[in-house]
């Protein structure tokens, strides 16, 4: 029921509910229904084409699903009303090119405003890239391309990380360092979508499971 | 969907009852537009006495003027659905608005070309940058720039939103260059030749005017009728809907 | 709800704006190419007109104007081109910041990079076809006020072709019905400034035009965006 205005605690951060998506008519997804909460993580599984980074561009507020609802604690969900919780990191990874990783991290706190006793040095650092503070991202790696935007994350506070394909273009240490900083959110009580198209090894306990396309 | 909408005309922008609809009313549109369109030339070009000053020549003004009318007609009824569609996401008012342009663009390009042809006639010049004239040319470009950004997209639905979006920016657009073509034509001092002279027709040259404007404005509907059913087949292909159809058509 | 954490608009705008200029620097090269063209394209009137220079001084004013508007269509289509490919427009839409004054702030970034330029290089421009020198502020004026008017224009008719593939064409085909006002205007004043006639109406309606679209077209900017977008 939208007009709802309980204020209970138990609401969820994020629930859809039917949420159903057309291309041009030909079904993508739905319909689905599911619950976050903070201090968990769901894994969204589905081959290529299953709708993975559709659901998350409609999880964003960028796209507008077709049919089925979603709520943001318990709110209708629109693209002004999580805005500042929520950060997303998508297949472009929103980095320009000409600026340093430096300049890029100080741009995104610019515009999404800085998680406390953060700092970017420290946050590259942290990603693995001390040393390359000041070289442009065009000389970048797709790998430490990968790196910076993550760094991003540790940097802009938000309740909700919305993560599409972060294990790609990452080595070993890589895959290691974003389930490293997926448990250190959901311990500090954030909530976390993550879609992969292979089996995930998460250590911090089983994680909620949403598979699209059987 | 809002409430004030009448039940009969929300009924009607669902895709299936639409396209009934208009497959019934198509026929008698298309056959009012042919016999009013025989009617008015006829009483034109037959009966309607020749112009003491211009002769014969102002004949053209039973084509010239009902389309210089429809195109402004058809852009106004183009932007009514634009909004509807942008505002209420209705996919009906997305495709009349889209079909609506293509056709609101053809009447623009024959009355700048009549009116090209009268000016050569009247005036000794295939053209003049008379307000008038300058204002319709650039209500070509506005339809053009919607046919095209439509076409531009891949996705139907959206390349349709997103040219409504520019409909919508045209029609704040043609008031405000019709001013300003104005405005530079005083300046300018060129030929403030006016199209119509002041409305002193004699009315046997009035009614084949108003008949043809009739019947500009049913063939109007026709094609508009024609273009919307064929665009929502198209459309809502993997309905049920159309699939009924398509068996109704190999089976008879 | 005021999160202390988020920043505020001006500090965001500045961000914007920061990063947009800081890019544009570091491709100067791209910067210079519009003027470059301008120069080029001037330079060919006396070749096409003979160089008579009372017929030149007749149409220094209004070919300028012109050159400037071509050029400034040139650069148009790169406005947000590069922040769709790399996702940087998602973030910006995903920012908890009014879009419309993000996408004005990288409308005034786009308008300094090739816009200041080429104003700057304008009176070069009105020299080389003998522009009386007491048109020359009139000129300088009139572009001071037309060009942020197609930069805004530009920027809701680059963000409706946001979704599509490359556009310049289509971009030309849609601007022109705007820029016609714009034109008539701006070449209405040095017109009269030329004659010695009182020039400043035209300059005035231009200024009132563009208060308006300062304030309305970021807007529609942000809308024309979210739905070639799709949201």
């Amino acid at each position: 029921m939208p007009g709802m205005t309980d204020a209970s605690p138990a609401k969820p951060l994020l629930q859809a509910r039917a949420l159903t998506f057309h291309r041009q008519d030909e079904p993508v997804f739905g319909p689905l229904d599911f619950c976050l909460d903070a201090g968990e993580l769901t894994l969204i599984e589905g081959d290529n084409g299953s709708g993975k980074t559709t659901l998350m561009r409609i999880l964003t507020g960028l796209l507008r699903p077709e049919e089925g609802e979603l709520y943001w604690r318990g709110e209708p969900l629109t693209w002004d009303r999580c805005s500042g919780e929520v950060v997303f990191l998508g297949h472009q990874l929103g980095l320009k090119a000409d600026l340093t990783p430096h300049e890029n991290l100080r741009f995104a706190i610019g515009l999404h405003g800085h998680r406390e006793h953060s700092h970017i040095d420290e946050a590259l650092a942290h990603v693995g890239l001390s040393g390359y503070e000041n070289e442009p991202v065009r000389k970048l790696s797709a790998g430490q391309k990968k790196r910076v935007a993550l760094a991003r994350l540790l940097l802009i506070p938000a309740a909700l990380w919305l993560l599409d394909e972060p294990y790609a273009n990452l080595d070993r240490t890589g895959i290691e360092l974003v389930n490293g900083l997926l448990e250190a959110h959901i311990a500090h009580g954030g909530a976390a979508l993550v879609t992969s198209h292979g089996a995930v090894q998460f250590h911090g306990g089983e994680p909620h499971r949403i598979r699209l396309h059987d | 969907m809002a409430k004030w909408i009448p039940l009969w005309l929300h009924k009607l922008s669902s895709p299936p009852v639409f396209y009934g609809f208009a497959g019934k009313l198509r026929p008698w549109a298309i056959a009012l537009a042919l016999i009013l369109g025989a009617i008015g030339l006829y009483g034109g070009l037959v009966l309607a006495p020749p112009d003491y000053q211009q002769g014969d020549d102002y004949r053209i003004i039973f084509i010239h003027v009902p389309c210089a009318w429809m195109s402004l007609f058809i852009y106004a009824v183009m932007g009514v659905a634009a909004f509807i569609a942008l505002v209420w996401r209705i996919k009906l008012a997305e495709i009349v608005a889209m079909a609506s342009a293509p056709i609101g663009a053809a009447f623009t390009f024959i009355t700048l070309v009549t009116g090209s042809l009268w000016g050569e006639r009247m005036w000794g010049t295939w053209w003049t940058w008379d307000a008038r004239l300058t204002s319709e040319l650039v209500l070509l470009f506005l339809y053009l720039g919607v046919i095209g950004l439509y076409h531009s997209f891949e996705d139907r639905r959206q390349g349709a939103r997103t040219a409504a979006f520019l409909a919508l920016i045209g029609i704040i657009n043609v008031p405000i260059v019709h001013f300003s073509v104005n405005w530079w034509n005083t300046l300018h001092q060129g030929s403030t030749i006016r199209l119509l002279g002041p409305s002193t027709m004699a009315s046997s040259m009035i009614w084949p005017l108003l008949t043809m404007m009739a019947a500009t404005k049913f063939y109007y509907i026709a094609s508009l009728f024609g273009r919307t059913r064929a665009d929502l087949l198209s459309l809502e292909s993997g309905k049920d809907w159309v699939r009924e159809i398509a068996e109704k058509e190999v089976r008879g | 709800m005021t999160d202390p954490r988020r920043p505020g608009l001006g500090h965001a705008c500045m961000a914007v704006l920061r990063r947009d200029l800081t890019l544009a620097w570091r491709q100067r090269g791209d910067m210079a190419l519009p003027v470059l063209y301008a120069l080029i394209v001037t330079s060919l009137f006396p070749f096409a007109l003979g160089p008579e220079d009372a017929l030149l001084r007749r149409i220094a004013g209004g070919a300028v104007l012109v050159t400037v508007l071509l050029a400034m269509l040139l650069a148009l289509d790169a406005m947000f081109r590069s922040d769709i490919e790399d996702g940087s427009l998602e973030q910006l839409m995903l920012a908890p910041q009014p879009l419309a004054a993000m996408m004005g702030m990288k409308i005034l970034a786009h308008w300094i990079a090739t816009a200041v330029p080429l104003i700057l290089v304008a009176p070069l421009l009105a020299g080389m076809l003998h522009l009386p020198a007491i048109v020359m502020p009139v000129l300088l004026l009139a572009l001071l006020f037309a060009t942020p008017l197609l930069s805004l224009f530009g920027g809701v008719l680059v963000a409706l072709t946001a979704g599509t593939r490359r556009s310049g064409m289509l971009l030309a085909l849609m601007l022109l019905p705007l820029c016609v006002p714009v034109v008539i205007f701006a070449a209405g004043a040095l017109a009269a400034a030329q004659e010695g006639l009182p020039w400043i109406a035209p300059i005035a309606w231009l200024g009132a035009a563009l208060a308006l679209a300062v304030v309305l077209a970021p807007l529609a900017c942000a809308a024309a965006l979210r739905i070639a977008l799709d949201s």
